[in-house]
């Protein structure tokens, strides 16, 4: 491990990268995620590496498309209205199966909304979010160590599966100071034969591209495609449970929502009503069978979101609709209290929640 | 602590070095001191985590505080009130001036200097924490200070040491940042002027160090656990 130190969440993103050797970032700033970029900027030149604000976010994506086709490890940052312009290169990326690591410090909107944090763009990152079939895998951390760790974990994933990953965090996460450890990992944990790395006259050339002239080889590419992220659903959920196992209200939460909970269901848990926690790290794909197991003893669902229900979509699915799942939210900038969430398990416990 | 204040206080540094955080206790201990205190938050960079948010304490202790009326709200919009003025005006006032991260924060502060130059009462710190990477040794932090001075067209005056690793700050950590304060001293020429130390541990880091330097920090901003 590395030595602790005292970081913004933005900050361990961009060191974490950084020690996972991305040499290349290319962004533009947009509150509250700037000091990622901030950062890029101070450390990627004394490193020899490529720090470039961009004219724009869609000039930004469209570098990542390059150098990843390159087969090297590349990332790009912004906030909500940010990342919808990427979202066009982010479908890019996919469509020519190539990795990149893209994060989203999630603000209040839609449209330019505010600077204030939320998780508001759920159903953008863990849906598809752009055009075409595809899906990105989708991280949330809910700490500065796994602001730092899951983009770590991020950049691995995406070699291995050839797909983006994109870290879900929020303002919050990003603009707090935690102490933290990162440690250096291999950039060339997984061999990249397709990169465009130049033939030496020695092999056949490879193509980087999302155009298929025949609709029948399309289908079959997308065919393919989703036999790969069955792997991924199959081998890569992460969540944590905590106090699931004897619990009659369960409570799921990511991010920074779920640091709130996990406060509400102690004080719950004080009152002697049996609260437990699912949170999800790994968003897309989504953690479908701890709450499908959960649902066996758990007599409802609260969905802790600070956006108007995302999540508790994919909550009810998980569990095919065995059990209600209510809400507990704020929006707009605004971030539950834990008072809040104990108020709705305590009201849920009583069975007289709506 | 034994330190004797000028009439303005300002302190900069790296962003995250804990500026805001000092400025709020400094103010409440001059204001223990019987001194009439006004705050003025000069930053214009960070979104988040803002004098601003104490004001409702600051009010309460009878400390006034001057900030752009968009902090905490949904605008990203720098700009600061003419209210501002009253720092470098209402010379009855002591005021402690929180000036935002890096070089691109002070470069609000360029407004001011021509009166805190001529009224030439103040105290310019520097705000240093090893534990940030990017001042982590004498060298990087030195990068920062002329940077800093640059942007705003000030000289630092000295510097306090806040080396802390939040809620995992230990009293060794703390004694043992003095080493590095000191070669940051010894390469700017500054002095250090004082070291803040978080309430509960200020206690234990007086018995080893002597409480004559050591600033308690009492007002803190928790966000979440």
């Amino acid at each position: 491990m590395g030595e602790k130190v005292l970081m913004k969440g933005n900050e361990a993103i961009a060191e974490a990268a950084i020690k996972a050797g991305c040499r290349h970032y290319f962004g533009y700033p947009i509150t509250p995620q700037t000091e990622v970029a901030a950062y890029m900027s101070k450390r990627m030149p004394k490193i020899g590496g490529t720090f470039l604000q961009a004219e724009s976010e869609v000039a930004a994506i469209n570098m990542v498309i390059g150098v990843s086709s390159t087969g090297k490890r590349v990332m790009t940052s912004s906030s909500s209205p940010g990342v919808s312009l990427k979202s066009e290169g982010i479908s890019y990326l996919a469509g020519c199966d190539l990795p990149a690591l893209v994060v989203n410090v999630q603000r209040g909107g839609p449209g330019l909304g505010g600077i204030q944090p939320s998780q508001s763009d759920y159903f953008q990152a863990t849906k598809g979010g752009s055009h075409g079939d595809y899906h990105n895998i989708v991280l949330a951390p809910a700490s500065v160590q796994e602001m730092a760790s899951l983009t770590q974990k991020g950049f691995e994933l995406a070699d291995k599966y050839r797909m983006v990953s994109m870290i879900l965090a929020d303002g919050t996460l990003g603009q707090m100071m935690e102490p933290v450890e990162i440690e250096e990992v291999s950039a060339n944990q997984v061999e990249k034969p397709w990169a465009l790395t130049g033939t030496g006259m020695k092999r056949e050339h490879n193509i980087v591209n999302s155009l298929y002239l025949k609709p029948d080889l399309l289908e079959i590419k997308n065919f393919e495609r989703f036999e790969k992220y069955k792997v991924v659903e199959e081998n890569e959920v992460m969540y944590e449970e905590y106090m699931v196992e004897d619990a009659d209200i369960c409570v799921v939460a990511f991010g920074i929502s779920a640091r709130v909970a996990k406060n509400a269901v102690n004080m719950a848990r004080a009152q002697g009503i049996k609260a437990g926690l699912i949170r999800p790290i790994t968003l897309w794909p989504f953690p479908k069978k701890p709450l499908f197991n959960a649902a066996q003893h758990c007599k409802a669902f609260i969905s802790v979101e600070m956006n108007m229900g995302q999540m508790i979509q994919d909550v009810e699915l998980a569990i095919r609709c065995t059990r209600p799942v209510y809400l507990c939210n704020r929006t707009g900038g605004m971030i539950p209290s834990p008072d809040q969430v104990l108020e709705k398990i305590v009201e849920v416990n009583d069975g007289g929640a709506k | 602590m034994d330190y004797q204040p000028k009439r303005v206080t300002l302190f900069a540094g790296h962003y995250g070095s804990g500026k805001t955080n000092i400025a709020l206790n400094f103010a409440l201990w001059l204001k223990n001191l019987g001194k009439d205190v006004t705050v003025a938050d000069l930053d214009i960079v960070n979104p988040y985590f803002r004098s601003a948010d104490s004001r409702d304490e600051l009010n309460k202790l009878g400390i006034r505080l001057i900030s752009s009326e968009y902090a905490g709200s949904n605008v990203d919009f720098p700009a600061l009130p003419g209210e501002m003025y009253a720092v470098t005006e209402d010379k009855s006032n002591y005021a402690v001036m929180d000036i935002g991260g890096d070089d691109r924060g002070a470069y609000a502060l360029g407004r001011y200097t021509e009166a805190l130059l001529s009224e030439n009462n103040y105290e310019m710190i520097f705000v240093i924490n090893k534990f940030r990477p990017l001042t982590k040794n004498a060298s990087l932090t030195l990068e920062v200070l002329s940077e800093i001075e640059t942007a705003c067209g000030m000289k630092f005056t000295g510097i306090v040491n806040n080396s802390n690793l939040g809620s995992l700050t230990s009293v060794e950590d703390i004694v043992d940042s003095f080493s590095y304060a000191n070669e940051v001293s010894e390469l700017s020429g500054l002095p250090v002027l004082f070291t803040s130390v978080r309430e509960d541990l200020f206690e234990e880091v007086a018995e080893k160090v002597g409480k004559e330097k050591l600033l308690p920090l009492k007002l803190q901003s928790k966000i979440v656990d």
